[in-house]
């Protein structure tokens, strides 16, 4: 550590929550990514494939491919198990 | 930019460049750290404080850049409904806010040893406080409004109003500045910025800059994989309902 | 008599009748102006000095009190759905209601502020300069108020989710305001300056608060 004069507790306590603020939020980043992933992996384990893993939904928004899924029709028509792709 | 509009496309180019612009972001912040604590000159008012200036100036920098970027994402909720704009908008709120507190701590400690104080009044750091209750109220109305699309689109509403109303807060704080504190407030480093601190001080800014971006990105990544687990957890609750009856 | 006037008549005459939410803005504006020399000791001096921030503090807290008046009592009666889809449009709904919060908040507290001025001990030559900058400044505090209630229609906690919001952007407005009173004590040599930016922010607000007002209420209807 070079000299940082009289007010080296300033510069070093600056340095230190700077630190700590950028790892906090790199890890709560970095985590939750992860933890998504963690998901959706293990939802399409068990066989729960998006309707249509690249065709129309993916150019809508979001909360269009939402609204689509849960708008899904009724129970006659769907069979569990099924898969689609 | 239709491309970049595809969630799926999106989310394998993010997958591409986040090791490349991880890599590069973290050398460019060891470099700058190298060149801040062990290269640079101290200033000759401030002494090694001026170290400080190279986390403070990025970080406030920063502030405002994010903020700007929730106010282009917002646009890009409100007018052109670009279905990537809210995860855009909503991502970079815990950053931008993150960065505004090390801003505001950052110029905190600065001040300390320079006017004796803890805080200061001044112009500058009062603007990067109203910023930072910007920054609060985006992430409380996010957090409070449940269904996705409407709080999409009232956050962006709220954004553009405040980017609005930032210049004119900063006007009318400046003013009020001038009437109470007459004594000059202090120039980084003088008039001009010695090329010996103006060159870390450039590397920390793109350094941290990048990180933003990249942390932005895994957000975004985070985000959209959120939403298809919540509508793909919908799909298994209904076929579970469904098998079971 | 044209929709918009009934709709101004309409809401003017609801406060009144609530007299309650009115009467409640009034008293907590006395409420706050009187415990802060219980907080801040009692020499006159220090008062005099920090009386017009006080009271201008004091005022937008009481106006954010009564801001979720503008917007969340029809929404849950249903009545801003009738408004929503009647002959007029969105936006001027609510600028009028924010009009009618202003003739029944804004106002009143205005005028009121002198009386509470005497226990900060406001000089008197100040008067009519906190009076004039307050009627000056409150419409702005309506009418952004109004985006605040749009934004926070129908949520939990929706008054201070709303106060949190909408403080910031009341920044230039207190600083403008406070500024014009000092004028006629401590502060800048004129009050012109900032009572003509005051009226820049009301006239401002007034134009373009409706329309994100009103976009937010669109949304916050679907």
């Amino acid at each position: 550590m070079p000299d940082l004069g009289p007010h080296a507790s300033f510069i070093l306590a600056a340095y230190g929550v700077t630190l700590v603020a950028v790892t906090a939020l790199v890890l709560a980043i970095v985590a939750d990514d992860r933890h998504q992933r963690r998901l959706l992996a293990e939802l399409e384990l068990k066989g729960i494939r998006r309707r249509s893993a690249k065709s129309a939904t993916d150019g809508a928004k979001p909360q269009a491919a939402i609204a689509k899924t849960s708008a899904k029709p009724r129970p006659a028509r769907a069979k569990p198990g099924r898969r689609r792709s | 930019m239709p491309s970049l509009a595809n969630p799926t496309r999106f989310l394998s180019i993010v997958d591409r460049v986040v090791p490349w612009l991880a890599a590069l972001t973290m050398l460019l912040l060891a470099y700058g750290l190298y060149l801040a604590l062990f290269v640079a000159p101290p200033d000759y008012q401030q002494g090694e404080t001026v170290k400080i200036m190279f986390i403070h100036v990025p970080a406030a920098w920063l502030a405002m850049f994010g903020y700007t970027l929730i106010a282009v994402a917002s646009l890009g909720t409100l007018i052109w409904r670009h279905p990537l704009a809210d995860v855009a908008a909503k991502t970079a709120v815990p950053i931008g806010a993150t960065f505004t507190f090390i801003a505001l701590v950052t110029g905190s400690l600065w001040g300390k040893p320079m006017w004796g104080t803890y805080w200061v009044w001044d112009a500058r750091l009062t603007s990067v406080l109203v910023l930072f209750l910007l920054y609060l109220g985006l992430l409380a109305l996010w957090q409070s409004i449940e269904e996705p699309g409407r709080a999409g689109r009232a956050a962006a509403i709220l954004a553009l109003v405040g980017f609005i109303n930032v210049p004119i807060i900063h006007f009318s704080v400046t003013w009020w500045n001038t009437l109470h504190q007459p004594a000059s407030v202090f120039r980084t480093g003088g008039p001009t910025i010695d090329p010996s601190l103006l060159v870390p001080l450039l590397v920390m800014a793109l350094g941290f800059t990048l990180l933003f971006v990249l942390l932005h990105l895994i957000a975004m990544r985070a985000e959209i994989l959120r939403r298809r687990v919540h509508a793909l957890q919908q799909i298994a609750v209904e076929r579970a309902a469904t098998a079971q009856a | 008599m044209t929709p918009a006037l009934a709709l101004l008549r309409r809401d003017i005459r609801l406060a009144w009748r609530e007299g309650g939410a009115i009467g409640t803005a009034l008293g907590f504006y006395l409420v706050v102006v009187a415990i802060t020399p219980l907080g801040v000791g009692p020499d006159l001096n220090l008062l005099s000095r920090i009386a017009p921030g006080v009271l201008w503090v004091a005022l937008l807290l009481a106006s954010l009190l009564s801001a979720d008046r503008i917007l969340h009592n029809d929404y849950e009666d249903g009545a801003l759905d009738v408004l929503a889809n009647g002959p007029l449009p969105l936006t001027l709904v609510v600028a009028l209601k924010s009009l009618a919060h202003w003739i029944t908040t804004g106002v009143p507290l205005a005028l009121l502020a002198p009386i509470l001025g005497l226990l900060l001990n406001l000089p008197i030559e100040a008067f009519p300069l906190l009076v004039l900058a307050m009627l000056a400044g409150t419409p702005a505090v309506s009418f952004l108020a109004a985006i605040g209630a749009s934004l926070t229609l129908g949520l939990r906690r929706s008054g201070v989710l709303l106060a949190l919001l909408v403080l910031p952007l009341y920044v230039p407005v207190l600083i403008f305001g406070v500024a014009t009173v000092s004028a006629a004590t401590t502060g800048p040599a004129s009050p012109w300056p900032p009572l003509l930016m005051l009226c820049a922010l009301s006239l401002a607000s007034i134009v373009l608060a409706p329309i994100a007002a009103a976009a937010a209420l669109r949304n916050a209807m679907r």
